[in-house]
């Protein structure tokens, strides 16, 4: 399947969410995965065509990644 | 009256709903002149991040001006307090100080405290956030990247030589005259986000608002980087991005002129360099 380009910034925003969760202590790391894949999963019912709101969410979570990336969070409930 | 005024600045951070009571007692005043209600609808722009699937649109709220106060702002507060408490935008000091409460009013970039509300047409007002700026939630303009070129133009006095008196840094009165016109800028972004200039080229141009702060600091006699800071803005992006279109004196609320600011530089630009 070709995908699109925002489909392919998705993708690679996810991608560096789940890569970014391996700084984090190995005992926390698990809870860190399990807010990417909710944040990710809970949006999954967006349609592919709906640009306003997917480059919305992107940028919202290019912003969450930013806050959560800072060595000082060490753990996510 | 000076007490009054500081226990007033003390309600405001806790809550809005303390600030418009002012307002509706002064008003109530001039019920007796007019008895039938005047009535005027305000269209406003809402979007909610929660819902992001849900498209922006325009909520249309009624309200009686006779128990309004005259600026927009008063409206915006009667609507949250009364209406429709969902409604969401920044506001702060209702004087034109703060420069929270900028946003789009009839098609034009103002703030809502110093904005009133138009009484000779019966037309509809409409009110949008700062146009060519990602929505935080309804009127809320997310800024972050204005405030991120504010920070790169380094705002604050620099020098490497200590005061000849070692206190403090003086500047005779036709120095400080230079400052006149260019310290009163509030940051309230309404030139910037009003330049089609910055709607396309956002990312590198700086903006009206910026460039007015950058000629500040240029012009300061008491700052020595004057050379550093132009060589800054020495590239085709930074500041040639302004084409004298002057939509910022237009819009600023407080009457300063960027566009003579950024001609100022470009001036001083074409000389010096």
């Amino acid at each position: 399947m070709r995908l699109s380009g925002l489909q392919k910034e998705v993708l690679a925003l996810y991608r560096q969410c789940l890569r970014e969760c391996r700084r984090k202590p190995q005992s926390t790391r698990a809870h860190f995965e399990k807010f990417v894949r909710d944040e990710f999963s809970r949006n999954l019912a967006i349609d592919k065509r709906d640009f306003a709101a997917v480059e919305f969410l992107l940028r919202k979570g290019h912003r969450q990644l930013d806050v959560y990336s800072s060595p000082g969070i060490k753990d996510i409930r | 009256m000076a007490a009054l005024r500081s226990s007033s600045r003390i309600l405001s951070s806790s809550r809005a709903a303390f600030r418009p009571s002012a307002v509706f007692s002064r008003s109530m005043a001039s019920v007796s002149e007019a008895e039938q209600p005047r009535t005027k609808s305000f269209q406003i722009y809402r979007w909610n991040p929660d819902t992001p699937t849900e498209k922006p649109k325009l909520q249309t709220y009624t309200i009686d001006l006779n128990k309004t106060g005259p600026m927009i702002l008063d409206a915006l507060i009667k609507i949250k307090n009364e209406q429709d408490p969902s409604l969401t935008f920044r506001r702060s000091c209702r004087e034109g100080i703060c420069g929270s409460c900028a946003m789009n009013i009839n098609g034009q970039n103002t703030l809502a405290c110093l904005c009133r509300i138009p009484t000779e047409s019966a037309s509809d007002v409409k009110i949008y956030p700062l146009p060519h700026t990602y929505v935080v939630k309804d009127l809320v303009p997310d800024l972050t990247h204005f405030y991120k070129q504010y920070k790169s133009i380094q705002p604050y006095l620099q020098r490497d030589t200590p005061a000849e008196d070692g206190k403090e840094y003086r500047q005779s009165k036709a120095d400080r005259k230079k400052l006149d016109g260019l310290y009163e800028c509030i940051l309230c972004a309404c030139c910037s986000t009003s330049c089609p200039s910055y709607w396309w080229n956002s990312e590198e141009y700086l903006g009206p608002a910026i460039l007015l702060q950058s000629y500040r600091w240029l012009i300061d006699s008491r700052d020595e980087h004057t050379a550093a800071r132009k060589a800054k803005l020495e590239n085709s992006m930074s500041l040639y991005r302004c084409h004298t279109i002057l939509n910022c004196t237009r819009a600023c609320p407080k009457g300063l002129n960027p566009g003579k600011a950024i001609a100022e530089i470009k001036k001083s630009m074409s000389i010096g360099a």
